[in-house]
Protein backbone atom coordinates (compact mmCIF):
# COMPACT_ATOMS: atom_id res chain seq x y z
CA UNK A 1 0.00 0.00 0.00
CA UNK A 2 1.61 3.24 -1.11
CA UNK A 3 -0.05 6.65 -1.04
CA UNK A 4 -3.44 6.84 0.60
CA UNK A 5 -5.55 9.92 1.07
CA UNK A 6 -8.15 10.02 3.84
CA UNK A 7 -10.85 12.66 4.27
CA UNK A 8 -13.34 12.85 7.12
CA UNK A 9 -16.58 14.82 7.22
CA UNK A 10 -19.03 15.39 10.06
CA UNK A 11 -22.56 15.62 8.68
CA UNK A 12 -25.01 17.92 10.45
CA UNK A 13 -28.34 16.17 10.86
CA UNK A 14 -30.34 19.34 11.32
CA UNK A 15 -29.49 21.20 8.16
CA UNK A 16 -31.02 19.81 4.98
CA UNK A 17 -29.87 22.89 3.08
CA UNK A 18 -26.22 21.98 3.62
CA UNK A 19 -26.61 18.27 2.87
CA UNK A 20 -24.34 17.47 -0.04
CA UNK A 21 -21.47 19.75 0.92
CA UNK A 22 -19.27 16.79 1.85
CA UNK A 23 -20.02 15.01 -1.44
CA UNK A 24 -19.30 18.22 -3.30
CA UNK A 25 -15.96 18.57 -1.52
CA UNK A 26 -14.98 14.99 -2.39
CA UNK A 27 -15.99 15.59 -5.99
CA UNK A 28 -13.67 18.60 -6.17
CA UNK A 29 -10.79 16.72 -4.60
CA UNK A 30 -11.12 13.81 -7.03
CA UNK A 31 -11.22 16.28 -9.92
CA UNK A 32 -8.00 17.89 -8.70
CA UNK A 33 -6.29 14.52 -8.39
CA UNK A 34 -7.31 13.83 -11.99
CA UNK A 35 -9.61 10.84 -11.42
CA UNK A 36 -11.65 9.73 -14.46
CA UNK A 37 -14.85 11.80 -14.72
CA UNK A 38 -17.12 8.75 -14.94
CA UNK A 39 -15.67 7.40 -11.70
CA UNK A 40 -16.05 10.80 -10.06
CA UNK A 41 -19.71 10.96 -11.04
CA UNK A 42 -20.39 7.50 -9.62
CA UNK A 43 -18.64 8.31 -6.34
CA UNK A 44 -20.41 11.67 -6.09
CA UNK A 45 -23.90 10.25 -6.69
CA UNK A 46 -23.46 7.34 -4.28
CA UNK A 47 -21.98 9.48 -1.53
CA UNK A 48 -24.58 12.21 -2.01
CA UNK A 49 -27.46 9.72 -1.63
CA UNK A 50 -25.78 8.36 1.49
CA UNK A 51 -25.22 11.84 2.86
CA UNK A 52 -28.87 12.77 2.27
CA UNK A 53 -29.97 9.54 3.99
CA UNK A 54 -27.84 10.42 7.02
CA UNK A 55 -29.62 13.76 7.28
CA UNK A 56 -33.19 12.59 6.65
CA UNK A 57 -33.11 9.22 8.42
CA UNK A 58 -30.34 9.27 11.03
CA UNK A 59 -29.76 12.81 12.30
CA UNK A 60 -26.31 13.10 10.77
CA UNK A 61 -23.11 11.11 11.11
CA UNK A 62 -19.53 10.83 9.93
CA UNK A 63 -18.26 10.05 6.44
CA UNK A 64 -14.73 8.83 5.82
CA UNK A 65 -13.41 8.67 2.28
CA UNK A 66 -10.20 6.80 1.50
CA UNK A 67 -8.52 7.10 -1.87
CA UNK A 68 -5.94 4.44 -2.63
CA UNK A 69 -4.19 3.36 -5.82
CA UNK A 70 -6.87 0.83 -6.56
CA UNK A 71 -10.16 2.21 -5.27
CA UNK A 72 -12.18 4.86 -3.50
CA UNK A 73 -13.85 3.67 -0.31
CA UNK A 74 -16.61 5.58 1.46
CA UNK A 75 -17.65 4.67 4.99
CA UNK A 76 -20.83 6.36 6.22
CA UNK A 77 -21.41 5.84 9.92
CA UNK A 78 -24.39 7.15 11.87
CA UNK A 79 -25.98 6.68 15.29
CA UNK A 80 -29.50 6.71 13.95
CA UNK A 81 -32.37 4.26 14.43
CA UNK A 82 -30.87 1.50 12.26
CA UNK A 83 -32.60 -0.32 9.38
CA UNK A 84 -35.06 -3.04 10.47
CA UNK A 85 -35.20 -4.90 7.14
CA UNK A 86 -32.29 -4.35 4.77
CA UNK A 87 -33.82 -6.35 1.89
CA UNK A 88 -36.92 -4.20 2.02
CA UNK A 89 -34.91 -0.98 2.30
CA UNK A 90 -32.93 -1.97 -0.79
CA UNK A 91 -36.08 -2.25 -2.93
CA UNK A 92 -36.65 0.56 -5.41
CA UNK A 93 -39.51 2.72 -4.21
CA UNK A 94 -39.45 1.60 -0.57
CA UNK A 95 -39.25 4.61 1.74
CA UNK A 96 -40.22 5.57 5.25
CA UNK A 97 -39.44 9.24 4.57
CA UNK A 98 -41.90 11.82 5.85
CA UNK A 99 -44.06 13.86 3.48
CA UNK A 100 -41.94 16.90 4.26
CA UNK A 101 -38.86 15.14 2.90
CA UNK A 102 -40.74 14.18 -0.27
CA UNK A 103 -41.70 17.76 -0.88
CA UNK A 104 -37.97 18.52 -0.88
CA UNK A 105 -37.39 16.06 -3.73
CA UNK A 106 -36.16 13.05 -1.77
CA UNK A 107 -37.87 10.06 -0.19
CA UNK A 108 -38.57 8.30 -3.51
CA UNK A 109 -36.99 5.15 -2.16
CA UNK A 110 -34.24 5.22 -4.78
CA UNK A 111 -31.29 6.16 -2.57
CA UNK A 112 -29.97 2.78 -1.42
CA UNK A 113 -30.62 1.17 -4.84
CA UNK A 114 -28.77 4.10 -6.46
CA UNK A 115 -25.86 3.64 -4.08
CA UNK A 116 -25.65 0.00 -5.09
CA UNK A 117 -26.08 0.79 -8.79
CA UNK A 118 -23.20 3.25 -8.91
CA UNK A 119 -20.64 1.42 -6.79
CA UNK A 120 -18.69 -1.81 -7.26
CA UNK A 121 -19.23 -3.00 -3.69
CA UNK A 122 -21.67 -2.00 -0.99
CA UNK A 123 -22.14 -3.38 2.48
CA UNK A 124 -24.65 -2.36 5.16
CA UNK A 125 -24.02 -2.97 8.86
CA UNK A 126 -26.95 -1.96 11.00
CA UNK A 127 -28.07 -2.43 14.59
CA UNK A 128 -31.54 -1.29 15.63
CA UNK A 129 -31.39 1.59 18.05
CA UNK A 130 -27.62 1.90 17.66
CA UNK A 131 -26.87 2.97 14.13
CA UNK A 132 -25.91 2.12 10.59
CA UNK A 133 -22.58 1.90 8.82
CA UNK A 134 -22.58 1.71 5.05
CA UNK A 135 -19.35 0.90 3.22
CA UNK A 136 -19.12 1.53 -0.52
CA UNK A 137 -16.24 0.95 -2.87
CA UNK A 138 -15.62 2.19 -6.40
CA UNK A 139 -12.68 0.61 -8.22
CA UNK A 140 -10.19 2.81 -10.02
CA UNK B 1 -28.96 22.65 -29.26
CA UNK B 2 -27.15 25.33 -27.29
CA UNK B 3 -28.29 26.70 -23.95
CA UNK B 4 -29.09 29.97 -25.74
CA UNK B 5 -31.37 28.17 -28.20
CA UNK B 6 -33.12 26.44 -25.28
CA UNK B 7 -33.59 29.80 -23.59
CA UNK B 8 -35.11 31.33 -26.72
CA UNK B 9 -37.38 28.34 -27.42
CA UNK B 10 -38.80 28.47 -23.90
CA UNK B 11 -39.01 32.28 -23.63
CA UNK B 12 -36.88 31.72 -20.58
CA UNK B 13 -34.89 34.14 -18.52
CA UNK B 14 -31.19 33.67 -17.76
CA UNK B 15 -30.87 33.91 -13.98
CA UNK B 16 -27.25 32.91 -14.14
CA UNK B 17 -24.74 31.80 -16.75
CA UNK B 18 -25.23 33.76 -19.95
CA UNK B 19 -21.54 33.22 -20.52
CA UNK B 20 -22.32 29.49 -20.74
CA UNK B 21 -24.96 30.10 -23.43
CA UNK B 22 -23.00 28.58 -26.30
CA UNK B 23 -22.51 25.23 -24.53
CA UNK B 24 -24.19 22.27 -26.20
CA UNK B 25 -26.97 20.52 -24.35
CA UNK B 26 -28.55 17.53 -26.05
CA UNK B 27 -30.18 15.36 -23.42
CA UNK B 28 -32.75 16.51 -20.91
CA UNK B 29 -34.13 14.88 -17.77
CA UNK B 30 -37.35 16.25 -16.26
CA UNK B 31 -38.47 15.40 -12.74
CA UNK B 32 -39.36 16.78 -9.36
CA UNK B 33 -37.88 13.86 -7.44
CA UNK B 34 -34.14 14.32 -7.20
CA UNK B 35 -33.52 10.63 -6.50
CA UNK B 36 -35.09 9.85 -9.89
CA UNK B 37 -32.74 12.34 -11.49
CA UNK B 38 -29.79 10.72 -9.71
CA UNK B 39 -30.97 7.25 -10.76
CA UNK B 40 -31.75 7.87 -14.41
CA UNK B 41 -30.33 11.23 -15.45
CA UNK B 42 -26.63 10.50 -15.39
CA UNK B 43 -26.28 10.81 -19.19
CA UNK B 44 -28.13 14.13 -19.32
CA UNK B 45 -26.74 17.63 -19.53
CA UNK B 46 -29.96 19.53 -18.77
CA UNK B 47 -32.27 19.18 -15.76
CA UNK B 48 -35.82 20.53 -16.00
CA UNK B 49 -37.77 20.69 -12.75
CA UNK B 50 -40.57 22.36 -10.85
CA UNK B 51 -38.77 21.78 -7.56
CA UNK B 52 -36.90 24.77 -6.23
CA UNK B 53 -34.43 24.22 -3.38
CA UNK B 54 -30.62 24.03 -3.01
CA UNK B 55 -30.61 20.25 -3.43
CA UNK B 56 -31.66 20.72 -7.05
CA UNK B 57 -28.38 22.51 -7.70
CA UNK B 58 -26.47 19.91 -5.68
CA UNK B 59 -28.08 17.10 -7.67
CA UNK B 60 -27.13 18.83 -10.93
CA UNK B 61 -23.59 19.25 -9.64
CA UNK B 62 -23.20 15.55 -8.86
CA UNK B 63 -24.32 14.65 -12.40
CA UNK B 64 -22.19 17.27 -14.21
CA UNK B 65 -25.34 18.88 -15.54
CA UNK B 66 -24.63 22.19 -17.32
CA UNK B 67 -28.07 23.82 -17.22
CA UNK B 68 -31.10 23.77 -14.89
CA UNK B 69 -34.48 24.93 -16.19
CA UNK B 70 -37.06 25.94 -13.59
CA UNK B 71 -40.63 25.71 -14.92
CA UNK B 72 -43.90 27.33 -13.80
CA UNK B 73 -42.16 30.58 -12.95
CA UNK B 74 -40.25 29.08 -10.01
CA UNK B 75 -37.53 31.45 -8.85
CA UNK B 76 -34.39 30.20 -7.11
CA UNK B 77 -33.16 32.32 -4.20
CA UNK B 78 -29.78 34.01 -3.81
CA UNK B 79 -28.26 31.01 -2.08
CA UNK B 80 -29.17 28.71 -4.95
CA UNK B 81 -27.85 31.15 -7.53
CA UNK B 82 -24.57 31.51 -5.64
CA UNK B 83 -24.25 27.75 -5.55
CA UNK B 84 -24.93 27.54 -9.30
CA UNK B 85 -22.37 30.24 -9.96
CA UNK B 86 -19.83 28.41 -7.85
CA UNK B 87 -20.42 25.20 -9.83
CA UNK B 88 -20.71 26.81 -13.26
CA UNK B 89 -24.28 25.69 -13.90
CA UNK B 90 -26.51 27.91 -16.05
CA UNK B 91 -29.95 28.68 -14.58
CA UNK B 92 -33.01 29.35 -16.74
CA UNK B 93 -36.53 30.17 -15.59
CA UNK B 94 -39.61 29.81 -17.79
CA UNK B 95 -43.30 30.46 -17.19
CA UNK B 96 -44.25 27.32 -19.14
CA UNK B 97 -45.53 24.29 -17.24
CA UNK B 98 -43.40 21.16 -17.34
CA UNK B 99 -45.38 19.32 -20.02
CA UNK B 100 -45.38 22.26 -22.39
CA UNK B 101 -41.72 23.03 -21.81
CA UNK B 102 -40.81 19.38 -22.51
CA UNK B 103 -42.95 19.42 -25.66
CA UNK B 104 -41.28 22.54 -26.98
CA UNK B 105 -37.78 21.15 -26.46
CA UNK B 106 -38.76 17.80 -27.97
CA UNK B 107 -40.05 19.61 -31.05
CA UNK B 108 -36.68 21.29 -31.29
CA UNK B 109 -34.97 17.91 -31.41
CA UNK B 110 -33.88 17.48 -27.80
CA UNK B 111 -34.28 14.01 -26.32
CA UNK B 112 -34.28 12.30 -22.94
CA UNK B 113 -31.12 10.51 -21.90
CA UNK B 114 -31.25 6.78 -22.65
N1 LIG C 1 -28.81 5.75 7.46
C1 LIG C 1 -30.04 5.24 7.63
N2 LIG C 1 -30.55 5.06 8.90
C2 LIG C 1 -31.77 4.54 9.10
N3 LIG C 1 -32.60 4.16 8.08
C3 LIG C 1 -32.15 4.31 6.82
C4 LIG C 1 -30.88 4.86 6.52
N4 LIG C 1 -30.72 4.87 5.18
C5 LIG C 1 -31.85 4.37 4.66
N5 LIG C 1 -32.73 4.01 5.64
C6 LIG C 1 -34.05 3.37 5.47
O1 LIG C 1 -34.12 2.76 4.21
C7 LIG C 1 -35.19 3.31 3.44
C8 LIG C 1 -34.80 3.38 1.97
O2 LIG C 1 -33.72 4.29 1.79
P1 LIG C 1 -33.55 4.98 0.37
O3 LIG C 1 -33.50 3.92 -0.67
O4 LIG C 1 -32.41 5.92 0.42
O5 LIG C 1 -34.91 5.75 0.17
P2 LIG C 1 -35.41 7.14 0.79
O6 LIG C 1 -34.26 7.82 1.43
O7 LIG C 1 -35.93 7.86 -0.39
O8 LIG C 1 -36.48 6.80 1.77
C9 LIG C 1 -35.44 4.66 4.06
O9 LIG C 1 -36.75 5.14 3.82
C10 LIG C 1 -35.20 4.37 5.54
O10 LIG C 1 -36.31 3.73 6.11
MG1 LIG D 1 -32.49 8.10 0.45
Amino acid sequence: MSDQLIFTYVIDGDDFTRAGEASSSVKNKLKMIGVDSDVIRRVAIAMYEGEINMVIHANGGVITVTISDTDITMVLADSGPGIPDIDKAMQEGYSTAREEVRSLGFGAGMGLPNMKRYTDEMHIDTVLGTGTTITMKVNL
Amino acid sequence: MTIREIQEALDAQFLYGEELAELDADFVFSADMMSDVLAFGSKCSVLMTGLCNPQVVRTAEMLDIVCIIFVRGKMPDEHMLTLAMDKGIAILATEHYMFTACGILYEHGLRGGA
